[in-house]
């Protein structure tokens, strides 16, 4: 919404208030100022503002009202004239090429002169002739043989719109001599209307908040029309089909207008507030919507007689019938909806209540007889219309966001008026208004302790209906009781009476200002506290990767199946679950949920494979899945690591460096289980399509897997721009890993007496895995045995085909006595034994 | 007494042929010669059984004196003269400690989980804590239940990803936890955080994402008000900024709180003087916050007469671009290293 103070003027005194001090005010009240563009005005001091500046001032030396008392031919150049003109100070020669000047060429004295915005030399200005706005200054020139040092502005060059067909005339009782910035500056606020003060979004709304907030008069507007006509009755009908749809239908009748350009003043307003001057009858329209927030449409009378068979016309409202369609003013032809309520006749449909008019019945520069409608719309019902036909206007931004119904006979007053003033003619007696729907203005009722309650400020009674008052609300004082009537410019104050009483503390609050609240501390009652185990847990998870050097990514969760599909080998089918997929997605690639945290984290190595050799990444985050049992997805924690290149970060004494590879992986994830205190993990042979199948193992505890680990397999590595090293990746369900930690554990005592050390090396099958030997061994041991640790795998010849030597490093100990020879021995032997029966070993001499 | 005056002469000279040793083969000569068996030493204590019964007890007495006083300053000399050939030695052994050290892998959080654990613990100690809940929601719970309902204007405030199942969308924010937390836990009192991954229907450029995070506050009971929540968040604002930063709370409008504010944090790169980072104003947006609409609390089963409650919003990766002046969004997601390992 863009707020010119000399419009706003026309109804708050603004005297004595900066432009700094109103936008700050506005702007802590709700209606953030974002940009104030200066159309002469002077620029604020300093760099520092609450807003963004726009704009030039006039310099008040400068740039004056001046007098052209006469336009002389330029002697060499028949498209220049030389203008005789007195700024106050004395009589200038002035050159210009305006082509609005033409007409006064050689004709001598002019009487009365014309007025105009006159720049002396060193003045800065938009450049009239450059694309933008570029700034210039004024310099000495010699054009055509002829001394050039000052001007005669056009709109552009003062920055008040992009108008440079020709000069700026100003009225003739513009006083020469006297700064242009005093006559005519500006500067036009642009404010965020947010939906909840929609009726803001006009100069009457600003005014008002302005009068609240700095306790000033707000000048009510004039919606009396001087009516000389026939009466109105009998001229034309209303018909309202669905008063839910359409509360309320105004319409006034104005006879022999002229159409024609809208004063200059007007023209200017409105290219100021952002609104194209059109012609004088569409140009009030714009003006009143812009001036008090009633949008109005103007239709051709006689068009519409036309229409009725030359018989008084009825306006009808009603729904779209099946398979309706409507061509708006913008010459589209639109298809209907059923529930699009439309103005029509008796011959059809001509326009989209609320929101666009038809092309049929608009005003065109033929028309004489203008039939002005103000109605009242359900601003749902606009919504839903403006939702399928993706169409916007200054209307139905206010349609839709609500209009109070008592608006509309002030806006076809005003604007009947305004036609009458602007366009002469004669305008017909009374307005023939449908009402079948009045709205009720609520009456909400709050007490003092509300306040206190809600906001915490101690008010009497009388200054929360003071402040109430401020803002139009009719309030009455009972006791603690404060009732407050809504004005009927706002349908924002709910009837339910407890939301009623919310959206009254919120106005009271940004009247009184957020500023003067004090800060306090709760002092509430603290709640039962509660841990969130799933964050503790995830939250140990990072701490325990992060340790082991990891650095943690985020990655999209939204995907799509063919970027995840690369995580698998060619010719794998995808598991077949649907994804959760979006209807309305911002990008192709990216209209899935995820289901795998594999695929994300390819990607973030492919991303970063070429900026370092050695990469150690996890993530932490959902996948989600379909779920069987209601429409949400299930939504799963999941952890990924990925670790791939050197073992070490290069340094400048490495030779060739080692990379990393299936043990350095594993050696992190059983660091991981061992933090997080897991007991009893088992490592076994898997078969996930991603993984190499002979360098992967499924993570068990009991027989619950709790993830996957292994090297990527060649065939999906070789799918991804990826460095030549091994990847290596393991996947976790976070969710079973918790399942599986124990909720605390317990201490093993610190050991007291020596223990026995010794080295045993058993030949094994070379298939027998390594981990069936260590558990038989630490079974066998029992807790004599304090420690079992795989010291060298060897394989040669000595040992035969097919074998492999196994050398474990045990640590005998017992937690209440020194073990004797004897008992080691006995020990030793039995583990031997058991070896030798059941995994087919022998001891390696 | 003869025999006292050569002792002290004995150890006079022997104090004086140790002083002339300087390697350990001299030393050994010396020990040989001074404490050996055929030492003037020796040769005093055997001499002992020709002395009278008064003369003994001090002559042996002296022996001794002079055997240990020979012996220690043996073993001064030749533990001096170790530590001066260890010292030849270290004198050839010089590194260049200008040379790089042999880098370790440094593990780290990504920079918004770093920026949501400091949220997290300057809420903690006031008493909120972390409610989680799903990314994947309702209709109902995303916007009907906050007081948005279908075709209202306020639903124009967020650009909405819709799934192809009918009244399920991604979360646009992460209140609908508001909704969660208030039905699990009413009738108690409330004081809960919210963070999660949100998601926008929005084109991905330098100052918008299509998803980042959201912390959302909720304080629920019967005796909050909007000084509470100016104080609370200032407090927040002050532990997180710095302890003499600003903070103001202008009017704004969210559906699901009323009044509702704005808080801006006083720059902390200008200190409020005016800069690029806070466009000249000297004020940040941190976040969006207000009083829990009567609406929302009765759908979470309160009743607005007997409780009140506010309720604030903020995006941890705003906070952590204005504490690190990023000045891309996208580079939260892409994971280049080279952005990761700087936090
Ligand atoms: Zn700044």
């Amino acid at each position: 919404m863009r707020a010119p103070l000399s419009w706003i003027k026309d109804y708050v005194d603004l005297d004595g208030i900066s432009i700094e001090e109103l936008a700050h005010r506005l702007t802590m009240a709700g209606l953030e100022i974002e940009e104030i563009t200066f159309v002469g005005l002077p620029l604020p001091p300093g760099d520092k503002h609450d807003f963004k500046v726009e704009g030039i001032e006039w310099a008040r030396d400068k740039i004056v009202v001046a007098e052209v008392r006469e336009v002389g031919p330029h002697p060499n150049a028949d498209r220049l004239t030389l203008c005789r003109l007195h700024d106050g100070d004395g009589e200038h020669t002035v050159l210009t090429g305006a082509p609005n000047l033409f007409p006064y060429k050689g004709q001598g004295p002019l009487d009365p002169p014309l007025k105009v915005a006159y720049a002396r030399e060193g003045t800065t200005l938009y450049d009239g002739h450059a694309e933008g706005w570029q700034l210039m200054t004024l310099k000495k020139a010699l054009i055509r043989g002829v001394e050039s040092y000052s001007m005669v502005c056009s709109e552009k060059e003062l920055g008040i719109s992009e108008e440079h067909e020709g000069i700026l005339f100003l009225p003739e009782d513009a006083p020469t001599g006297i700064p242009l910035a005093d006559y005519m500056g500006d500067a036009v606020l642009d404010i965020a209307i947010t939906p909840n003060i929609a009726r803001n979004a006009n100069i009457l709304g600003v005014a008002r908040e302005i009068a609240a907030l700095f306790e000033r008069e707000l000048k009510q507007p004039d919606t009396a029309f001087k009516a000389e006509g026939s009466p109105v009755a009998g001229q034309f009908k209303i018909q309202i089909e669905n008063p839910e749809l359409n509360p309320r239908f105004v319409a006034g009748l104005i006879r022999d207008v002229k159409i024609q350009p809208s004063p200059g003043w007007v023209q200017r307003r409105l290219r100021l507030a952002g609104q194209r001057p059109i012609n004088n009858i569409v140009d009030v329209t714009n003006y009143v919507m812009l001036d008090i927030g009633q949008p109005l449409h103007a239709f051709d009378y006689d068009e519409l007689m036309r229409r009725a068979g030359g018989k008084p016309p009825t306006l009808i409202t009603r729904t779209a019938k099946k398979g309706e369609k409507l061509t708006t003013l913008d010459e589209v032809e639109h298809p209907l909806q059923d529930f699009t309520v439309l103005v029509a006749d008796t011959k059809g449909s001509h326009s989209i209540a609320g929101i666009m008019g038809g092309l049929d019945t608009e005003v065109t520069e033929k028309t004489t007889n203008v039939l002005l409608e103000g109605a009242n719309w359900n601003f749902i019902n606009i919504r839903q219309t403006l939702g399928y036909l993706k169409m916007n206007s200054e209307a139905s931004y206010r349609f839709s966001r609500g209009v109070h119904p008592a608006l509309a006979p002030r806006g076809v007053g005003r604007g009947l008026e305004l036609m009458r003033q602007w366009a002469g003619g004669t305008v017909c007696e009374g307005l023939v208004d449908e009402y079948p729907q009045p709205y009720a203005d609520p009456t909400t009722e709050l007490t003092a302790e509300d306040v206190r309650r809600w906001l915490g400020i101690d008010l009497a009674a009388k200054d929360i209906a003071a402040i109430l008052a401020r803002l139009g609300f009719a309030t009455r004082v009972k006791g603690e009781v404060v009732s407050a009537t809504a004005p009927d410019h706002r349908v924002d104050i709910s009837a339910d009476p407890v939301i009623g009483k919310a959206d009254l503390l919120e106005e009271i609050a940004r009247i009184y200002g957020y500023d003067n609240i004090p800060e306090t501390r709760l002092a509430d009652v603290l709640p039962p506290q509660r841990n969130n185990a799933a964050l503790e847990f995830e939250e140990g998870v990072r701490d325990l990767l992060v340790r082991q050097g990891l650095q943690e990514i985020i990655t999209y969760r939204l995907t799509s199946p063919e970027r995840e599909d690369k995580r698998l080998p060619p010719g794998v089918a995808p598991d077949p679950k649907p994804y959760v997929t979006l209807k309305n997605p911002i990008s192709p690639d990216r209209f899935a949920m995820r289901k795998s945290m594999l695929a994300s984290m390819l990607e973030i190595l492919e991303r970063n494979a070429r900026l370092r050799a050695r990469l150690a990444f996890f993530e932490i985050g959902f996948v989600y899945h379909d779920s069987e049992s209601g429409p949400l997805p299930d939504e799963k924690p999941r952890l990924v690591i990925a670790i791939t290149g050197p073992r070490d970060l290069p340094n400048w004494q490495s030779a060739e460096p080692e990379l990393l590879d299936y043990y350095d992986l594993k050696g992190i994830a059983e660091a991981l289980l061992e933090g997080l205190h897991l007991t009893g993990i088992r490592y076994e042979p898997g078969q996930h399509p991603s993984f190499h199948p002979g360098k992967q193992a499924r993570v068990l505890a009991g027989e619950r897997q709790l993830g996957t680990l292994g090297e990527l397999h060649p065939a999906v590595h070789g799918q991804h721009d990826l460095g030549p090293a091994p990847v290596l990746v393991a996947t976790f369900a976070l969710d079973a890993l918790m399942a599986a930690a124990p909720p605390r554990h317990e201490m093993r005592e610190v050991p007291a007496f020596p223990p026995v050390l010794e080295d045993l090396a058993f030949i094994v099958d070379e298939a027998l895995p390594a981990g069936q030997v260590q558990a038989l061994i630490e079974q066998t041991g029992g807790s004599t045995l304090a420690g079992v640790r795989l010291f060298d795998v060897y394989r040669g010849e000595q040992l035969g085909k097919g074998k492999k030597s196994l050398a474990y490093a045990l640590t005998y100990q017992a937690a209440d006595r020194t073990l004797t020879d004897d008992e080691v021995a006995k020990l030793r032997k039995k583990i031997i034994g058991r070896l030798e029966r059941e995994l087919g070993a022998a001891l390696r001499a | 007494m003869d025999t006292l005056k050569q002792l002290d002469q004995i150890e006079k000279d022997g104090l004086a042929a140790l002083a002339a040793a300087s390697d350990e083969e001299a030393l050994a000569a010396w020990r040989t010669a001074h404490l050996g068996r055929k030492s003037g030493l020796m040769a005093a204590f055997d001499g002992m059984k020709d002395l009278t019964k008064e003369e003994r007890p001090l002559v042996g007495r002296r022996a001794n004196e002079v055997k240990q006083a020979l012996e220690s300053a043996l073993e001064k000399k030749q533990s001096a003269l170790r530590m001066a050939a260890l010292e030849a030695s270290l004198s050839g052994e010089h590194l260049d400690v200008s040379l790089p050290g042999r880098a370790q892998p440094l593990g780290r959080l990504h920079p918004v989980n770093q920026t949501l654990r400091r949220i997290y613990a300057i809420f903690a100690e006031m008493g909120f804590q972390v409610y989680r809940s799903r990314e994947v929601e309702s209709d109902d719970y995303n916007f009907t239940f906050l007081n948005i309902p279908a075709h209202h204007p306020a639903r124009d405030m967020w650009d909405t990803f819709h799934t192809d199942r009918e009244g399920v969308i991604l979360r646009t924010h992460t209140s609908p936890g508001q909704i969660h937390a208030m039905r699990e836990y009413c009738p108690e009192t409330i004081r809960v955080i919210l963070p999660g991954m949100v998601y926008r229907y929005e084109q991905v450029t330098t100052r918008s994402e299509m998803q980042f995070n959201q912390v959302e506050g909720l304080a629920v009971g019967p005796n909050i008000t909007f000084g509470d929540l100016k104080g609370t968040l200032t407090d927040f604002a002050r532990r997180l900024f710095n302890p003499q930063v600003r903070t103001r709370f202008r009017a704004s409008h969210f559906p699901f709180t009323e009044p509702s504010a704005e808080m801006d944090v006083e720059c902390f790169v200008c200190m409020g003087d005016g800069c690029s980072v806070c466009k000249g104003t000297g004020w940040l947006e941190i976040l969006g916050s207000g009083m829990v609409h009567p609406t929302v609390l009765r759908a979470g089963g309160y009743d607005p007469e007997q409780v009140s409650g506010f309720a604030f919003g903020m995006g941890p990766e705003r906070i952590t671009m204005l504490l690190h002046r990023i000045t891309d969004i996208r580079h939260f997601w892409r994971n280049d290293v080279r952005f990761l390992e700087q936090f």
